[in-house]
């Protein structure tokens, strides 16, 4: 593990890793969106419709997922100061980002077909919305910094901050919600309690192994290309002392 | 205990010598409360309502606006510098110009809200609830408000930027507050959110400074 924090052996080994996680994340991807959209029958309750379940369960979840593998970084980079942890969760966040969105999006997608409204103020959609927030405030603050090494740590600093308060947000829209229960709280519910046979849930795994192993793909080539600009920085600086 | 409260006095000085002391924070506070009516329409109904989550937008706000004014000049000229010499941890002095900005804009909206409360329509069961829960939810936004101000201590145009920060980490405050009087307003025991909201000022009140004071750590170096 902490070998790995040297960024030439990163880059070594990441240059291995990468073709084969891209390319299973291809294969994975085909193969379980064949099987979602023509093998799986319909949904009896929802009909084609409930197709979508097949990319907005994978891409909810890797929103979560990306998010803690930011805040692991973050701690690597403050206790360790980790050349390639800070980079790492700096890598993470647009691709976070992108899943919260989609999974925001398609849940709007589905919700209008099967609640009648693209958007309710449901505890999940709520503490969703609020999770994208941390990121985008998280890739403001990374931006407005010019010199690195105060980035990497008020970064780091706002990433254990922001965990913590996205847990509280997300109790406290539970009891929110509770007080103004809805009726499509309780089609959610149902929804998400149902219990999946297995030939809806084959395809769902394989889906979500294909978003994980993409998430991993682009998240190599994001670090590599962190790591190839630091380079080009420091070649930079370098020669302006000269 | 006395350079602590030297630095207390020090930002109240500074707050009634330049800023008007809490003038200003309330100023807002009361114009936006008065704002709602004009988006919402003149219903006392729909006003009634919705004035305990309006009430405590308002406030929230208030405090917002006035965070740049907790570090910002103080590392520009060069006093945080002296502050962070001083005997005194960082951690204390963050947490000692917190006081002193919940004295300047959270004390007085705990004075204007019932005002502004009664002109929104608040039903009259409601405001103890009202004031219990600002007094208990103020504290917190200041202290966490507090890590987004550092964070962006050191940058030219932090404003927008510190709002963009600090206003997702105020979600559970404005939750429970809001929920509290809503409660209330409903016949309903607002005391679990007050005491969650609690809670949450207990928490935050010793933690969030170690964040603030390493973000002004960086905005100093």
């Amino acid at each position: 593990m902490w070998s790995f924090a040297n960024p030439n052996k990163f880059m070594r080994v990441s240059g291995v890793v990468l073709p084969v996680v891209a390319v299973a994340a291809a294969v994975l991807a085909v193969w379980g969106l064949y099987q979602a959209l023509y093998v799986v029958p319909s949904d009896f309750k929802q009909g084609d419709a409930g197709r979508i379940m097949f990319v907005h369960v994978p891409a909810a979840a890797l929103s979560i997922i990306v998010y803690l593998i930011m805040c692991l970084c973050s701690i690597f980079a403050l206790i360790w100061r980790h050349p390639v942890a800070s980079l790492s969760a700096k890598a993470a966040a647009p691709i976070g980002a992108a899943f919260t969105l989609l999974a925001l999006v398609t849940g709007a997608i589905w919700g209008k077909p099967m609640w009648g409204a693209w958007w309710v103020w449901d505890a999940r959609l709520t503490s969703e919305l609020i999770l994208f927030f941390f990121y985008i405030g998280y890739m403001a603050l990374w931006d407005a910094f010019d010199d690195f090494t105060k980035a990497e740590t008020a970064t780091a600093y706002f990433c254990l901050v922001g965990s913590v308060f996205a847990v509280l947000a997300k109790y406290s829209v539970d009891l929110w919600d509770t007080l103004h229960q809805s009726s499509s709280m309780t089609i959610g519910t149902i929804a998400t309690e149902e219990k999946l046979s297995n030939e809806f849930k084959i395809p769902l795994l394989i889906m979500i192994a294909a978003f994980y192993l993409y998430f991993l793909t682009v998240w190599l080539i994001r670090v590599r290309s962190e790591i190839r600009m630091r380079r080009i920085q420091a070649i930079r600086q370098a020669a302006v002392v000269e | 205990m006395k350079p602590f409260l030297a630095i207390i006095r020090r930002d109240l000085a500074i707050a009634f010598r330049t800023g008007g002391g809490g003038a200003l924070g309330v100023a807002f506070f009361v114009i936006a409360a008065t704002l709602v009516p004009f988006g919402v329409g003149p219903v006392p109904e729909l006003l009634a309502r919705i004035a305990p989550g309006m009430l405590w937008i308002a406030a929230l706000l208030a405090c917002l606006l006035t965070l740049d004014r907790l570090f910002q000049a103080d590392v520009e000229d060069g006093s945080m510098d002296v502050l962070a010499l001083a005997p005194l941890p960082l951690e204390l002095v963050v947490l000692g110009k917190c006081i002193a900005h919940w004295l300047t804009t959270g004390l007085p909206l705990l004075l204007a809200a019932p005002v502004m409360a009664l002109t929104l329509g608040l039903p009259e069961g409601a405001y103890p609830a009202m004031i219990a829960s600002l007094a208990l939810g103020t504290p917190a936004l200041s202290v966490i408000g507090a890590i987004g101000a550092a964070l962006t201590a050191g940058m030219r145009r932090g404003g927008v930027l510190t709002a963009v920060l600090v206003l997702p980490l105020y979600v559970p405050t404005l939750i429970l507050g809001a929920l509290a009087v809503n409660a209330s307003a409903m016949n309903l025991p607002a005391a679990p959110y007050l005491m969650l909201s609690g809670a949450i000022t207990l928490a935050a009140l010793p933690l969030a400074p170690f964040v603030a004071a390493a973000g002004l750590r960086l905005a100093i170096r």
